[in-house]
């Protein structure tokens, strides 16, 4: 008999044993969303929320979580404004224009009935994101806003009290429009401007140049956080919803500490991720197994689309992510408490520094997956060595009082991203054997923050007359 | 002879089985009852089109598998050992990420 009513008959087992009917797990499911969101009081009263949906049972459930939540009548209703976006891969995992246009339409349909506003974004449209995507935003003015005009009107976008007093003419709406005008997507309601096979051709190419399943998922992966924040930025949200369940989570966090991310294990599974500023990243499902959410959809008829990914049908050993999944997975079959385990243990990390420290400089962030960089600036040396092995018989020396490289020869042309990267986005771009397949903007802003860093080295370096020189010591 | 609905839901379980979300299967007549575990044979044999590992492990399905016999969870009704009655209805959902 059912754990909590103690008299209807049971459909379904939650956890290590806890029977329910269906009617009383549809009340503990839908409660627990917004026990979620409450307990974490992030999302503000008529705040603007993008849900990224990927069609898969975990978002298409979100998504209905939040209908169900707004649509209430109760003195809690939720209250924000969402909006959707979903971020079409087929360019990368190979699909052919129908099929997409196919799964295109699907969810279209399933948007359409929630009368949201709704986004679908190719992934190709990485190739043409603005460099400035990858900064981290802030909605505390610490420093002038660099790069495109678009940040700044962006920063008009968030109403906080600093904003509007240091711009008090231009109101919400104007700053919008002025937005969308310089965004690179023309968005209306619906679908973003379509694609040319050149595009896809490019994407292709970018995925091909990426040796292992590890790397083209990590990529994949940052990719897709781009994009998604991109139109979180220009269309107006500040916040994104996210549909990673309890199980991906446990799976997410074991991968991410093999992929050698665990520097950034909280920001990376926990309920709110605020490394881009401006834009927070939450996480509302962390607290639903797959099962649970599996169940709720056949039961309560949410739709949702499959559509196969970079991984479906993929060896068990294919990739780091595979293989943990298959792990975790297995072991959940024996132990019913594995994923609960970890998943209480990912709530006990937490973030060692405040999320909005002014002290944080643009350079300490990952080029990438813009967390803080976990490699310290001054194994800068370490290159110069690098270099050294690679030039033969170059002449550098080493001034260990400064702790910068003293180089007497020039850099090479090609654009070292490793220095500007974290470990485990390093690892990453390892695996690529053409760099120069990378979208523009990540190569451009990497260019800018290394001439950036030249800069403030620079007065350390050597004239190319000097040979072996012993560089005055600067007081540092 | 037992009439049983099949469905392959959602997570990609589809893809196995021809990309067709739903069977009507007709089980061959035979002396004892068919039970869950010869059902997964059954289902092996004669309609897995590709990667039989993705969807059968050993005797059971793989680990990530959702069975449900008539809209409940196969754990309440003995997994394996579940005896098949006629017009039973059988869904199979992948929670796994890839198939």
């Amino acid at each position: 008999k059912c754990v909590k009513c103690k008299e209807n008959t049971t459909v379904l087992i939650i956890r290590a044993g806890d029977a329910f009917c269906r009617g009383c797990f549809k009340e503990y499911f839908i409660h627990k969303f917004r026990a979620m969101l409450g307990k974490n009081r992030v999302i503000f009263p008529g705040e603007k929320v993008l849900l990224a949906v990927s069609g898969g049972p975990a978002s298409s459930s979100m998504l209905s979580q939040v209908q169900e939540g707004l649509s209430r009548d109760a003195p809690k209703k939720l209250r924000f404004v969402p909006g959707i976006i979903y971020i079409d891969e087929g360019g990368a995992s190979g699909q052919s224009m129908e099929e997409r246009k196919r799964a295109v339409a699907q969810l279209e349909s399933v948007f359409r009935a929630t009368n949201y506003h709704y986004h679908i974004v190719h992934l190709e449209q990485v190739l043409s994101l603005p460099s400035s995507v990858l900064e981290a935003g802030s909605s505390a003015t610490g420093k002038p806003p660099t790069g495109s005009s678009y940040k700044a009107a962006v920063d008009h976008l968030i109403p906080t009290r600093k904003n509007q007093n240091q711009h008090p003419d231009l109101s919400v709406e104007n700053a919008q429009s002025h937005l969308s005008n310089l965004s690179m997507q023309e968005v209306q309601n619906g679908v973003t401007s379509p694609i040319t096979p050149e595009h896809t051709q490019a994407l292709k190419r970018l995925f091909a140049s990426v040796r292992t399943p590890t790397a083209k998922e990590d990529l994949l992966h940052t990719l897709r956080q781009h994009l998604i924040l991109h139109t979180a930025r220009t269309q107006g949200y500040t916040k994104v919803m996210m549909g990673d369940s309890c199980s991906r989570l446990a799976i997410k966090l074991l991968s991410n500490i093999s992929l050698g991310r665990g520097a950034s294990l909280a920001t990376d599974t926990g309920f709110s991720d605020p490394r881009h500023g401006d834009v927070v990243i939450v996480r509302p499902m962390r607290d639903y197994s797959s099962k649970e959410i599996a169940y709720y959809n056949r039961m309560f008829d949410i739709p949702s689309v499959f559509i196969p990914g970079l991984d479906s049908k993929a060896q068990d050993k294919a990739s780091i992510q595979r293989l943990t999944e298959s792990f975790v997975t297995k072991l959940q079959t024996d132990f019913p408490s594995t994923v609960s385990t970890i998943y209480r243990t990912s709530e006990k990390l937490h973030t060692a520094c405040p999320p909005q420290n002014t002290n944080t400089q643009l350079s300490a962030k990952c080029l990438l997956c813009v967390c803080a960089l976990d490699t310290k600036l001054g194994e800068s040396h370490c290159q110069c060595t690098k270099m050294a092995s690679h030039h033969g018989n170059g002449l550098y020396s080493l001034n260990k009082n400064t702790q910068y490289c003293v180089c007497s020869f020039r850099e090479p042309e090609t654009v070292d991203l490793k220095s500007l990267l974290c470990y485990s986005c390093r690892l990453t771009i390892k695996d690529m054997t053409a760099l120069d397949a990378l979208p523009q903007y990540i190569l451009s802003e990497a260019e800018r923050r290394r001439s950036q860093m030249r800069e403030e080295i620079s007065e350390f370096l050597l004239d190319e007359e000097e040979d072996e020189a012993i560089p005055r010591v600067n007081g540092s | 002879m037992l009439l049983k609905q099949l469905e392959t839901d959602r997570g990609g379980a589809e893809l196995l089985f021809g990309s067709v979300k739903e069977h009507h299967v007709t089980l061959p007549n035979q002396s004892e009852p068919w039970d869950m575990k010869q059902l997964l044979v059954w289902i092996r044999g004669n309609m897995l089109k590709e990667r039989p590992e993705l969807f059968v492990q050993g005797d059971t399905v793989r680990p990530g598998i959702l069975v449900l016999i008539n809209d409940a969870d196969w754990e309440l009704m003995g997994e394996l050992e579940y005896e098949l009655q006629d017009k039973d209805n059988v869904v199979f959902i992948s929670t796994l990420h890839g198939g």
